[in-house]
């Protein structure tokens, strides 16, 4: 291992202990393809700010702190995970605590007809053949030295699978619960979701940080929608005030089919998102919905890019930034292929500038490489509108609450695009729970 | 209950207000006109307590306080509310919701009980048939795609919801239709009561002819150049301001 960087060798040290403490077993195929990624992983290094996509982020924090696998199974306290959970009925909920499967969290397995949902662990235990095509890195995808590391580390997460023409009214959530750990791990979750032509799901994404857990989270998520399919998908991220996140989210959409993502960044101190939804058949829709919240010394970044590739596709994203002190960076790169005549996608990025202290970075980025397409994007960057502070004052309202309803009401517009009403009414409460001690918010 | 005594004022480096007096008691219904211009709503805007006005000279005193001491919010607990010429639009707050906040802000400066939801609508709910307003206003954004006859009465219903002790109105006739210009002024005329006190600033003489004022006071020059009652109102509609410029210079 000569030649390899400081900060990808406890990586490499790691991994030794990781598959040592795996059970034996796994298939060639699983193996290599975990030695492959390692070997990417660990040749390339983290990615420097000469990187385009790493201009105004920088791994260098990350790379300090020399995260450890996850060996053993770690615990949580129910009560502690309560408040990120659904309250409305969801249709099952897999909970993972710092990485590994936490049974007695979860509720009982999904009976719906129509649904199929495994952990990771279980499916590679019981049925790992059928996965490997699936987990084998799509090209184009494969450079990116998280989900080389993802893979290297691959061990739990969540398989769901919808059958053709199952329409799902329930959601299913998934929570990631880190914790305080006395050296702090790195958490690789893996979760794969294929719906079936004209099938639709509802899922939630959370992760939830523990007081004190200084983990990293770096997960991916697969979706595959076929002919017709429709998804849409809540990505709750309430890490804590020390919590490392990085998220990967890939997109393949077929003929007809709907993806509408709505992604809130509430928490942790260093947050990289890339979302990225391709359009690989006519008549596909996306729609991106995000909302993050930075305040003190914290970093998030969200990066998201819709491919259209076909003909008659659609997208539709609207992000926003609420950003009381530390450094937000947005790109979002739509690009049009030749052949995608006929291309709608419209595009904004709006942030609330709280904070002389704050930095914000947007970049809305349009590639067309077709005629005949409706393409529009924009991005602002703004203060509290001081007419309407006043106008609410001169109501008798006291500045903090009535700074606190302009800052809900501009964070609303993004939530009222969740089309679920039991999602919209889940994500206004962890907007104004997580935003409780860090602004004074109110919703109206 | 509101002395205005000596008011000079700047915005922007350019001198607004040049002495201003004026004097309001409990009971009363003040008209304040005069020409584009002349600082009738820089006056109602100190008033309410808008940042950007610098005060060079004179002292306001409400109800017995350093009116210009105060926050804005804490004027509006104390019973003033200014109906603004232009309403402010405010995407994504609620408008009932900003009624409820306004009205228990105030209750709960006073000492009293704040009203449940259920409650609070039955009493916005008859308030708004006074004004005739549709319903469905009160689900909507503050002010945002209202008409301007729709903001105007938005306006004044809140002014009916928060019983003011004093009330500014600044322009609220202005853009009205007959119709509604007699509904807005049923709704002033309501809210009139030996306690409280009227101050509405306005161009025309009509409104004046459904909500009768007992003192006229012109407003040109940064300053309250010539009071009377009623009928100076009418001798306005006649004969223009230049007149009272002319009187004043002599
Ligand atoms: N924020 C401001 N900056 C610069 N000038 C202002 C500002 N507000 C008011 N003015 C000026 O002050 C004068 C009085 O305005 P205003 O009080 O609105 O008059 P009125 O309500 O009597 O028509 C006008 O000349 C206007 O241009
Ligand atoms: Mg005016």
């Amino acid at each position: 291992m000569t030649g390899m960087s400081d900060a990808v060798r406890p990586y490499a040290e790691g991994y030794k202990d990781f598959e040592s403490a795996l059970a034996c077993g796994a298939p060639p195929w699983l193996t290599a393809l975990r030695r492959e990624a390692l070997a990417r992983f660990t040749s390339g290094g983290f990615p420097g700010e000469r990187e385009e996509d790493w201009k105004y982020t920088s791994t260098r924090s990350l790379q300090q702190r020399a995260f450890i696998p996850a060996l053993a199974a770690s615990s949580a306290a129910a009560v502690a995970i309560e408040p990120a959970r659904l309250r409305e009925t969801p249709a099952c909920t897999l909970v993972f605590v710092d990485g590994r499967h936490a049974p007695a969290l979860s509720t009982a397995e999904s009976t719906i007809n129509g649904l199929h949902v495994n952990t990771l662990a279980a499916a590679l235990t019981h049925d790992a053949a059928r996965l490997e095509s699936y987990l084998v890195p799509e090209p184009g995808w494969s450079a990116d030295p998280f989900i080389a590391l993802n893979t290297a580390f691959l061990r739990d997460g969540v398989v769901i699978e919808v059958d053709a023409g199952i329409r799902l009214a329930q959601p299913l959530q998934l929570l990631f619960v880190s914790t305080r750990q006395a050296h702090p791990l790195a958490c690789h979750p893996r979760i794969l979701v294929r719906l079936g032509a004209g099938a639709h799901g509802v899922l939630v994404e959370t992760y939830l940080g523990l007081e004190g857990a200084a983990n990293l989270t770096n997960s991916h998520t697969q979706i595959a929608l076929e002919d017709g399919a429709c998804l849409e998908h809540l990505r709750l991220q309430r890490e804590s005030p020390e919590g490392f996140h990085v998220g990967r989210v890939h997109v393949t959409q077929q003929h007809a089919s709907r993806y509408l993502s709505n992604n809130l960044d509430l928490g942790g101190l260093w947050v990289r998102n890339d979302l990225h939804a391709r359009l690989q058949a006519a008549e596909a829709t996306a729609v991106f919905n995000g909302l993050y919240v930075v305040n003190a010394h914290r970093h998030v970044d969200n990066h998201t890019r819709i491919d259209h590739l076909a003909p008659h596709t659609r997208s539709d994203e609207l992000y926003r930034g609420i950003v009381g002190g530390g450094r937000a960076v947005f790109n979002g790169k739509v690009v049009v292929a030749k052949h995608a005549i006929k291309t709608d996608a419209s595009q904004s990025n709006d942030n609330l500038l709280l904070s002389r202290q704050a930095e914000i970075d947007t970049k809305p980025e349009l590639e067309i490489y077709a005629d005949d397409v409706k393409c529009s994007h924009g991005a602002t960057i703004g203060q509290l509108d001081e007419q309407a502070l006043f106008y609410l004052r001169s109501r008798g309202l006291d500045p903090e609450t009535a700074r606190g309803l302009l800052i809900g009401a501009f964070a609303v517009t993004v939530l009222d695009r969740i089309s679920v009403p039991e999602l919209r009414v889940f994500a206004r409460r962890q907007l104004s729970h997580a935003l409780a001690s860090q602004v004074v918010i109110e919703l109206s | 209950m509101l002395s205005i005594k000596n008011l000079h004022a700047r915005v922007a480096g350019k001198d607004i207000l040049k002495g201003l007096d004026l004097e309001v008691q409990a009971g009363e219904t003040h008209a304040i006109m005069g020409p584009n211009g002349s600082g009738k709503s820089t006056l109602a805007h100190i008033l309410a307590g808008r940042e950007g006005y610098e005060i060079t000279h004179g002292s306001v005193t409400y109800l017995g306080m350093e009116l210009l001491t105060m926050a804005p919010e804490e004027r509006a607990r104390e019973g003033m509310f200014l109906a603004f010429q232009y309403p402010v639009e405010i995407p994504g707050v609620n408008n009932v919701y900003l009624l409820k906040a306004a009205y228990n802000a105030i209750r709960k400066h006073r000492g009293e009980e704040q009203l449940d939801a259920v409650d609070f609508l039955a009493l916005v709910k008859a308030k708004m048939q006074l004004m005739e307003m549709d319903a469905s206003l009160l689900s909507r954004a503050v002010n945002e795609g209202f008409s301007g006859g729709e903001k105007k009465r938005n306006e004044i219903l809140q002014m009916l919801v928060l019983e003011p002790k004093l009330a500014l109105l600044d322009e609220t006739d202005s853009g009205l239709d007959i119709d509604a210009l007699k509904v807005v002024a049923s709704g002033i005329n309501r809210l009139r009561s030996p306690e409280r006190a009227v101050v509405m600033v306005t161009h025309y003489q009509r409104l004046l002819d459904y909500i009768e004022p007992d003192f006229v006071h012109v407003l040109a020059g940064g300053r309250i150049l010539k009071s009377g009652d009623k009928s100076l109102a009418v001798e306005l509609e006649r004969r223009g301001y230049d007149w009272v410029l002319a009187e004043a210079a002599a």
